[in-house]
């Protein structure tokens, strides 16, 4: 008996030493083998959780990177992301990244009541936790502190402002120029000096002048450009006794166009002349004003029509009624789809930036015509820049794109 | 005057209604001939999209036309809000102009009852679409929902707090929907570009009107995504959902209006050369 | 003085992105809605005032001027009245799908008239570059017309013609409108620019 219990004994323990010599599947094998719901090993926790600073804006955003093992990336589904005060505090859940995605942006609500407010200057704790495939999660990985700040100036924009200072310096240049008396050649526009024949045309017929100043608001410069145009006009008809009707979109450019046209008629020395009347607010729904509009063009039949401003859609159908009733149009926008409709059927049009210049043109002030030719210098700059863009894009100089590149 | 001159010189109430009688006769006779609608790019790559999309992922949809572009645009609309509805895609939808209020809410009506009946499924406010509504100043607003919707849209249209809609969970700025599309017919679609996607980049695509649409194919590839370019492309993208809609139905009639157009250029075009040549032989 | 402050202000928050500026930058935004609110006010005491004058003078075509005020009045009172100002309201919800859209969409599809009798005055073969002009217009247009294996290249030609030409000149006259933008900016923060003050 006792020779059995040795026997087995010896056996037992054979087994026991020798099991471990026995051939291993190695762990791809068994993770082949073994279904992936029942792989309980956890992932290993991200690595070097970093935070920085969004640079160029207020604060209130901070973008997150950390490192993962390579040969973990395909059974990672996903990381979550947590803020906190402290390292060993409490944790907000943020939200996710994706599967291979090892960065995190981080904006956080500048408004202070808001839950999600991420305050500048203080100190930020991340935790990052890496989820496998089968939801099992990671040890957290925590980083910190990290803190966001505002900064004093948008490196980003740094182009656009040596382009404005540069446009300044021009401007500047050729108003003292033209102040010296230097003659500074502009070539005719047809449109403008269409205007005084356009006037007077409505005078001898004893019609009446539309002044439309198109749909947009009193701090489009189209509208401001064309209010300049409406005090030249306003002047013109005054002397001239003709009847001007400046129907009205917006309520404002209905308070500036009636002071614009009262101190027209006051410089041209007939203020007993002008009434409110003539200058008012029809309504602001586009197509509603534009059925006043056509209304008053059919009723009234002015001689002579102006569209000066921002206008849209309505564009062709002002025009086109105008040119039903026999009307003289001289019309100018900076909006390029419509410039089509209104070259199509006015007889005279100010195409983008002559509308602007129209200004110039009317007053033949050296003030106005010096920054005209500062536009027609930057223009040249411009065209310059894009020839040198285009050789740097074909031959890949990236520095030179880099140096003109704008982050908004 | 001779026949040349008349021709020059045809009136254009003759023009009108020519072409009235032309664009009625081909939208009463639409069901006796059918255009072939061959799909572009453009419009493919925005269907597509939205096809790779998993249920329950979320796109918000900027409404922002008014009445007058309704011919245009509402199809469109219709189309996608479909197609989301059919792929149980969630849609949050927002307006940035003053009259979408009105347009958002009966297309929701709408397709809701649509998608009940043909597809079987409920659509419930609050987890399948919402309305957090207008707001002026849409460059503002288009910034200000890139940090968070909550800035400019605490409430949704009906008042309720956007935390408590189920379908708001999680969402908190453009990186939490898949997509912006914007459906658009003044320039909005300009802020959209330059304040959404140049700033954000997020996912933009766009629905204009016709006349609109070339002044956005600069942006396809990098800015855009997607366009939709009027009414056509309406019908492009009805034709792709499988639901031949109201821009399917009005194809003949647009077809039929261009050929007009052609036909009466042309006719002016030999009415002036002729008139011209009988001039120079007359001295 | 105080144009060329506040447009300095605005020129120099563009590069600041601190939060103090930012929350300036809203709160001028914010008065210039308010300003905006108050002015609708001023239009619509001209609006009344313009048209009811005429119907109290029976000037030429007063009729029309009642209708005016009517509808303005009509809206006013709707849109005023507790719970009647919102689209689940039966008298707004009428007002608005079936008066306000049928209208407003009615006088957009007038451009498709306007747009006929334009193109048949204007696309005219007067000189070469009218002819070219006529020639991509007629491409444009036809290239919805199924042709069979035509329409392909008409509908490659249409869009390069969109793509090309057409965006070349759009993107010159952009730069232009661009730089107008920025010297007539420049000429009302300087004073040089005054006209809309009313007066030179």
């Amino acid at each position: 008996m006792e020779t059995k219990w040795r026997l087995a004994a010896i056996v037992i323990a054979l087994v026991m030493i020798l099991a471990p010599a026995l051939p291993a599947q190695d762990e791809g094998e068994m993770a082949d083998s073994m279904p992936a719901e029942i792989q309980m090993e956890p992932p290993p926790a991200p690595e070097l959780v970093l935070g920085e600073d969004v640079p160029n804006d207020g604060g209130h955003k901070l973008k997150l990177t950390w490192g993962y093992p390579a040969e973990w990336s395909d059974s990672v589904a996903r990381f979550l992301i947590f803020r906190g005060d402290a390292p060993d505090g409490e944790f907000k859940s943020l939200g996710e990244a994706a599967r291979g995605v090892t960065t995190y942006l981080d904006i956080g609500s500048k408004i202070k009541d808001n839950s999600d407010y991420m305050a500048n200057d203080h100190d930020f704790y991340y935790k990052v936790i890496a989820v496998a495939n089968n939801g099992t999660e990671s040890e957290p990985a925590i980083g910190g502190p990290f803190q966001t700040s505002g900064q004093w100036f948008h490196w980003g924009k740094v182009p656009v402002l040596v382009g404005v200072v540069l446009f300044g310096f021009f401007t500047v240049l050729f108003i003292n120029a033209a102040r010296k008396g230097k003659e500074l050649f502009v070539r005719p526009l047809a449109g403008i000096e269409a205007v005084d024949e356009a006037i007077g045309r409505a005078t001898e017929m004893g019609k009446p002048i539309l002044y439309v100043l198109g749909i947009g608001t009193a701090a489009d410069i189209a509208t401001i450009a064309s209010f300049t145009i409406l005090g030249r006009v306003a002047k013109k008809v005054a002397e001239y006794q003709t009847d001007l009707i400046v129907p009205c979109y917006e309520p404002i450019v209905m308070s500036v166009a009636q002071d614009v046209v009262k101190s027209a008629y006051m410089e041209a020395g007939r203020p007993d002349q002008y009434s409110d009347d003539q200058v008012f607010f029809v309504t602001n729904a586009q197509f509603a004003y534009v059925a006043g509009v056509n209304g008053i063009m059919v009723r009234d039949l002015p001689a002579t029509n102006f569209y000066l401003g921002y206008f849209a859609a309505e564009s062709l159908i002002l025009a086109e009624t105008g040119n039903s009733i026999g009307a003289i149009q001289i019309a100018g926008t900076d909006q390029i789809t419509q410039i089509p409709f209104f070259v199509v059927a006015c007889d005279y049009t100010l195409i983008g930036e002559e509308l602007y210049a129209a200004s110039a043109y009317l007053g033949r002030d050296p003030l106005l015509l010096g920054s005209l030719k500062a536009e027609d210098w930057g223009k040249g700059i411009l065209m310059v820049l894009m020839a040198v863009g285009v050789l740097a894009t074909a031959f890949g100089w990236n520095a030179i794109r880099e140096l003109v590149r704008v982050i908004l | 005057m001779n026949i040349f001159d008349k021709m020059v010189a045809l009136d254009r109430r003759w023009v009108f209604l020519f072409l009235f009688v032309v664009v009625a006769l081909a939208y009463f006779l639409r069901n006796h001939f059918t255009v072939d609608i061959v799909t572009t790019r453009e419009v493919r790559s925005i269907y597509n999209f939205v096809e790779n999309l998993e249920p329950g992922d979320k796109l918000l949809i900027s409404f922002d036309y008014d009445p007058s572009s309704l011919a245009e645009l509402h199809p469109m609309s219709r189309a996608i809000i479909t197609q989301c509805y059919k792929r149980k895609v969630k849609v949050i939808g927002v307006t940035l102009s003053q009259y979408g209020a009105g347009m958002v809410e009966e297309i929701f009506r709408e397709i809701g009852d649509v998608a009940e009946q043909e597809y079987g499924r409920e659509i419930v406010y609050g987890e399948d679409y919402c309305f957090i509504g207008y707001r002026p100043y849409p460059a503002f607003v288009i910034l200000g929902m890139g940090e968070n919707f909550r800035v400019f849209f605490p409430r949704d249209y009906y008042d309720t707090p956007l935390d408590d809609l189920p379908i708001m969970k999680g969402v908190k700025n453009y990186d939490d929907v898949k997509a912006v599309l914007a459906i658009t017919s003044g320039t909005t679609a300009d802020f959209w570009v330059i304040y959404g996607n140049a700033r954000y980049n997020m996912p933009l695509a766009l629905g204009v009107t016709g006349v609109m649409a070339t002044d956005y194919y600069p942006y396809l590839g990098n800015a855009l995504f997607g366009l939709i370019g009027g009414w056509k492309g309406a019908a492009e993208y009805e034709k792709l959902v499988g639901r031949p809609d109201k821009a399917t139905a009005g194809m003949p009639a647009q077809v039929a209006a261009h050929l007009t157009i052609v036909l009466f250029i042309v006719i002016g075009n030999i009415g002036y050369l002729l008139s011209r040549k009988t001039k120079k032989k007359l001295g | 003085m105080i144009v060329f402050l506040v447009s300095l202000f605005m020129v120099v928050q563009y590069y600041v992105p601190l939060d103090s500026w930012a929350w300036m930058y809203q709160y001028l935004i914010d008065w210039t809605i308010i300003i905006g609110v108050f002015a609708l006010l001023l239009g619509i005491w001209s609006l009344w005032r313009v048209n009811f004058n005429k119907i109290k003078q029976r000037a030429e075509n007063w009729e029309y001027a009642v209708i005016t005020l009517a509808g303005l009045l009509i809206m006013m009172i709707v849109g005023f009245v507790p719970g009647w100002g919102n689209l689940n309201n039966y008298v707004y919800e009428h007002f608005f799908y079936y008066i306000l859209v049928p209208i407003q969409a009615t006088m957009f599809s007038l451009l498709a008239f306007f747009i006929s009798s334009a193109a048949f005055r204007a696309f005219r073969a007067r000189s070469l570059l009218a002819t070219l002009l006529l020639f991509a217009g007629l491409v444009i247009m036809i290239r919805f017309v199924p042709m069979g294996q035509v329409s392909s290249y008409i509908s490659d030609l249409s869009g390069w013609i969109l793509r090309v030409p057409n965006l070349a000149a759009k993107r010159a006259i952009i730069i232009g409108i661009g730089l107008g933008a920025i010297a007539t900016a420049f000429k009302i923060m300087f004073g040089i620019e005054r006209a809309y003050l009313g007066r030179d």
